[in-house]
């Protein structure tokens, strides 16, 4: 017994040891979503997470420890962002046709996206902190955090409630649009990108290369309209 | 490969950098992403190892997102106290974010003349 807390001390402090617990459970996830026949529901950030989440508490790690090991895929974010250039290129003739209908969309997706947010939250009696963390929560997470904070929010708060609106927008996205009857792969990329980031953008471009393309657009667009409207819009609603 | 897997992390550092000098509010990833689009266009085509590499990268993306989602179980006291108000807030606003976005799209697209 004593051998074995050892051994479970010396995997514990191996980063090996939590990068390899990230692949399996994504691995697991994955095979349980095709598994499934790709339900929504089943999506395999949130199954993977609460794996993990739950490996984690079950052993009484720390997220620090365990950010040790995940770091080397978390690390991959950045180029895979600067990847998306790619299917961008790729589908440039259909962005430019459309130039200006993506950019009103945008801008009505973006404003929706920081008010609606606002307004339910105070509605339901948030407080002012909480309010402001989850204002800017469908932007992409480094931008959002930098929002959050000048607004008087959480940031490490906004940086959760940015994964779960691309969790929730993956899910429940795609129902929605496909109950809105909308089959042009331009708006359904264009809607997942603005409303949920990359998470929203990974699952676009699983399904289709012109869905993620303009998904990976949307983000870019929304976090340059984010950061510069929400502020503004912050002052006109509580004065600063 | 490691040529293309390079220009991709320059472009990346660049836009770190950029934004950092600048004080610019974008992630540098996402200027690094402006940056390749704009080499991509001046070289006018994608060198196939880059489409390949960048293809390889996206198409693990959803996995990319696990490490920072598993950082919720840092505020699950916080997010229990206020769990109604939040989840009801991301759940109604991506919802109508989604719809607007995707119902302005197609009341201004048009789908003539798109292969």
């Amino acid at each position: 017994m004593r051998d074995l807390q050892q051994i479970w001390v010396y995997l514990n402090a191996l980063p090996l040891f939590h990068l390899t617990l990230t692949l399996v459970a994504f691995q697991a996830a994955t095979w349980v979503f095709e598994k499934s026949g790709r339900k929504p529901l089943l999506n395999p950030v949130l199954i993977a997470v609460a794996v993990i989440v739950a490996v984690l508490l079950g052993t009484g790690t720390e997220y620090a420890t365990y950010f040790e090991g995940a770091q080397f895929v978390h690390f991959l974010l950045g180029p895979a962002t600067v990847s998306l250039a790619i299917p961008l290129y790729r589908q440039w003739h259909r962005v430019r046709a459309s130039a200006l209908a993506i950019a009103v969309s945008l801008l009505s997706g973006s404003v929706v996206a920081a008010l609606s947010a606002v307004g339910v939250a105070w509605v339901m009696g948030a407080s002012p902190a909480l309010i402001a963390s989850i204002a800017p929560k469908s932007v992409t997470a480094p931008v959002a955090m930098a929002i959050s904070e000048q607004l008087g929010g959480l940031p490490s708060l906004t940086a959760a409630l940015v994964i779960a609106t691309g969790i929730i927008g993956a899910i429940l996205g795609p129902i929605l649009l496909n109950l809105m009857g909308i089959t042009d792969w331009k708006a359904r990329g264009l809607a997942l990108g603005t409303a949920s980031h990359g998470i929203g953008t990974a699952r676009a471009l699983q399904v289709n290369e012109v869905a993620g393309a303009f998904s990976g657009l949307a983000m870019g667009l929304n976090a340059l309209a984010t950061a510069i409207l929400l502020p503004v819009l912050w002052v006109l609603l509580f004065g600063g | 490969m490691i040529a293309y897997l390079t220009l991709i992390l320059g472009c990346q550092l660049a836009g770190e950098v950029s934004v950092t000098l600048l004080g610019l509010p974008v992630p540098g990833p996402v200027l690094g992403m402006v940056l390749l689009f704009v080499i991509l266009l001046i070289r006018g085509g994608i060198p196939e190892g880059l489409g390949q590499t960048a293809d390889g990268l996206l198409r693990a993306m959803s996995l990319l997102f696990v490490p920072a989602g598993t950082g919720i179980m840092m505020h699950f006291t916080l997010l229990g106290q206020a769990l109604l108000p939040l989840g009801a807030a991301l759940i109604v606003s991506t919802l109508a974010t989604i719809a607007v976005t995707a119902g302005m799209m197609r009341l201004l697209a048009k789908e003539a003349g798109d292969a």
